[in-house]
């Protein structure tokens, strides 16, 4: 269970700019820290990041070590159809992950 | 710099600029500087790849003091009007101390409604972070912003 | 001040002190020892990092463990009304052990006496994850921390802890949270020394973690010997580092540098 969190307010009109927050737990592991023998602790970072509305791209975002560990974005796209904005990402390890969240959108 | 004399410097400049108050606040509020100087990162140049970036209306905020290197609060934001066809399409971050200099990429696939993004980066160090936006019509923006890190008065270890 | 630690060392001998090092109307956060980024972070719920384990906290709530296949709500339902206050009085002393019990001792307990599941490692993800939950019902209300006649003497345990000088700096707690409070220690602020944020997500740590872990974090910057985190002294002085800050109000889950 990878806890990620989405915020995006609750109803906008069409041709609003709505702002749009996910923070997602995930260590952004460096690779340049050593454990407690001294070992380096492998990289692992989220690398790809993307968020579709109603399946179309709207954002996407490269990071990698230089974003701080446990991802933090905000951005806005413009209100269009109601619908819903789906993130998805992958990491390092290849480990996916993804989050949905509703957009009511009137008028 | 031994690490007490970097953080002896720093907590002095931190009492000078908390003193300076008004002032500081002032020049956090002010837009990039109208020409900045670019740090010599050769993946920075390969971004550019030959084009000269404009100043001043792509904006880069981060604390000038950051408690630790580990999250700095990092905002982008650019100006409108966007002429038609000259959207933002991509926004990249560089560091010139980081080991791996460069930090993000964020894409606009679609025009967004706001340039703004905001995010939290992590710094090695004291240093100069480079923002770089390509619209679609081609044109170079960018923005400098300088952050002093401090360093922990302990070592954790736990 | 040195009058006022000599009181306390005189105190120590004898009843449950009533006199606290820092008076209630001088107690302040750690927050407002920091920057104001780390405030600003602490105070956006969305912006907290810490909010992604009682995020997990509260799946976990729901979650049947275990071979009694319990969850957490099937004996306590709803966590805001059931855990609300329950915070402000941890640790609490365990009369049949002996010995202070902290929040995530108390969680573990309720797995394995009443889930029959395995206790959850010191910083694991969901201990920490259901720790931060729990404190998070109880955000906003003051520390509230109270210790009978059989807690005397691990009360004792832990306020002798917290004044002796330990480690190859030879500095005691009292030294620079009772004394040097607000003075610079090279670029940071000395703070009081309190709990009322943790669990909390330190921004040195990159995650989220318990008093505990800070505690054992003093103690390596000191070069001190170190305590395990189940021991009973570092539950007593967990104990004594509330008992001092009781009045002020929790803040979990916390953001520090």
């Amino acid at each position: 269970m990878v806890t990620s969190r989405v915020q995006i307010p609750g109803e906008v009109r069409r041709g609003d700019a709505v702002e749009v927050k996910i923070s997602v737990r995930h260590p952004m592991e460096t690779g340049f820290r050593v454990d407690d023998t001294g070992k380096r602790i492998p990289r692992n970072t989220i690398r790809q990041f993307s968020c579709r509305y109603n399946g179309t791209p709207v954002f996407s975002a490269s990071l990698g070590s230089g974003i701080a560990a446990n991802p933090y974005l905000r951005f806005f796209i413009t209100a269009a159809e109601s619908g819903e904005l789906k993130f998805e990402w992958i990491d390092d390890a290849g480990e996916r992950g993804d989050a949905v969240a509703p957009l009511r959108v009137v008028g | 710099m031994t690490r007490f004399e970097h953080s002896r410097r720093f907590s002095a400049l931190r009492r000078r600029l908390l003193a300076a108050g008004g002032a500081l606040l002032a020049c956090r509020t002010l837009p990039a500087q109208a020409e900045a100087t670019l740090p010599s990162i050769p993946e920075l140049d390969a971004y550019l790849a030959g084009r000269t970036p404009q100043f001043g209306r792509l904006s880069l905020v981060l604390p000038p003091l950051a408690d630790d290197g580990n999250a700095v609060a990092m905002r982008i934001s650019m100006a409108g009007p966007f002429a038609e066809g000259a959207d933002v399409s991509s926004v990249a971050l560089f560091s010139e101390k980081n080991p791996v200099p460069k930090m993000a990429e964020f894409g606009f696939p679609v025009p967004p409604p706001k340039v703004e993004i905001e995010s939290r980066v992590r710094l090695a160090g004291s240093q100069r972070v480079t923002a770089v936006a390509v619209l679609v019509d081609g044109t170079v923006h960018a923005a400098t912003a300088d952050v002093v890190v401090l360093l922990a008065a302990c070592l954790d270890g736990s | 001040m040195r009058a006022a630690c000599l009181l306390v060392a005189l105190c120590a001998g004898s009843a449950v002190a009533q006199i606290r090092p820092i008076p209630a109307s001088e107690l302040r956060s750690g927050s407002s020892f920091g920057s104001p980024e780390l405030r600003a972070m602490q105070g956006d719920d969305f912006a907290n990092p810490g909010m992604l384990w009682v995020e997990r906290g509260q799946k976990l709530w729901q979650t049947p463990a275990g071979a009694a296949a319990r969850a957490c709500a099937s004996c306590h339902s709803d966590a805001a009304a059931a855990m609300k206050g329950v915070a402000t009085r941890y640790p609490v002393f365990d009369v049949t052990t002996k010995r202070f019990v902290d929040l995530e001792g108390r969680i573990n307990a309720c797995r394995t006496t009443q889930e029959r599941a395995p206790a959850l490692a010191p910083e694991s993800e969901d201990l920490l994850a259901l720790s931060a939950f729990v404190a998070y019902q109880s955000r906003g209300a003051p520390l509230a921390v109270t210790a009978g006649a059989d807690a005397k003497a691990s009360l004792e345990q832990g306020r002798e802890f917290y004044n002796a000088r330990h480690g190859q700096m030879d500095l005691s707690c009292s030294d620079c949270h009772d004394r040097y409070w607000g003075r610079h220690l090279l670029a940071e602020t000395i703070s009081q020394g309190h709990p009322t944020a943790y669990p909390a997500y330190r921004l040195e740590w990159q995650t989220l973690g318990s008093l505990a872990r800070r505690i054992r974090a003093c103690l390596f910057g000191i070069r001190a010997q170190m305590l395990a985190p189940d021991d009973p002294k570092l539950k007593a002085l967990e104990f004594y580092l509330a008992w001092r800050a009781n009045g002020l109000p929790l803040e979990a889950p916390g953001v520090r540098r």
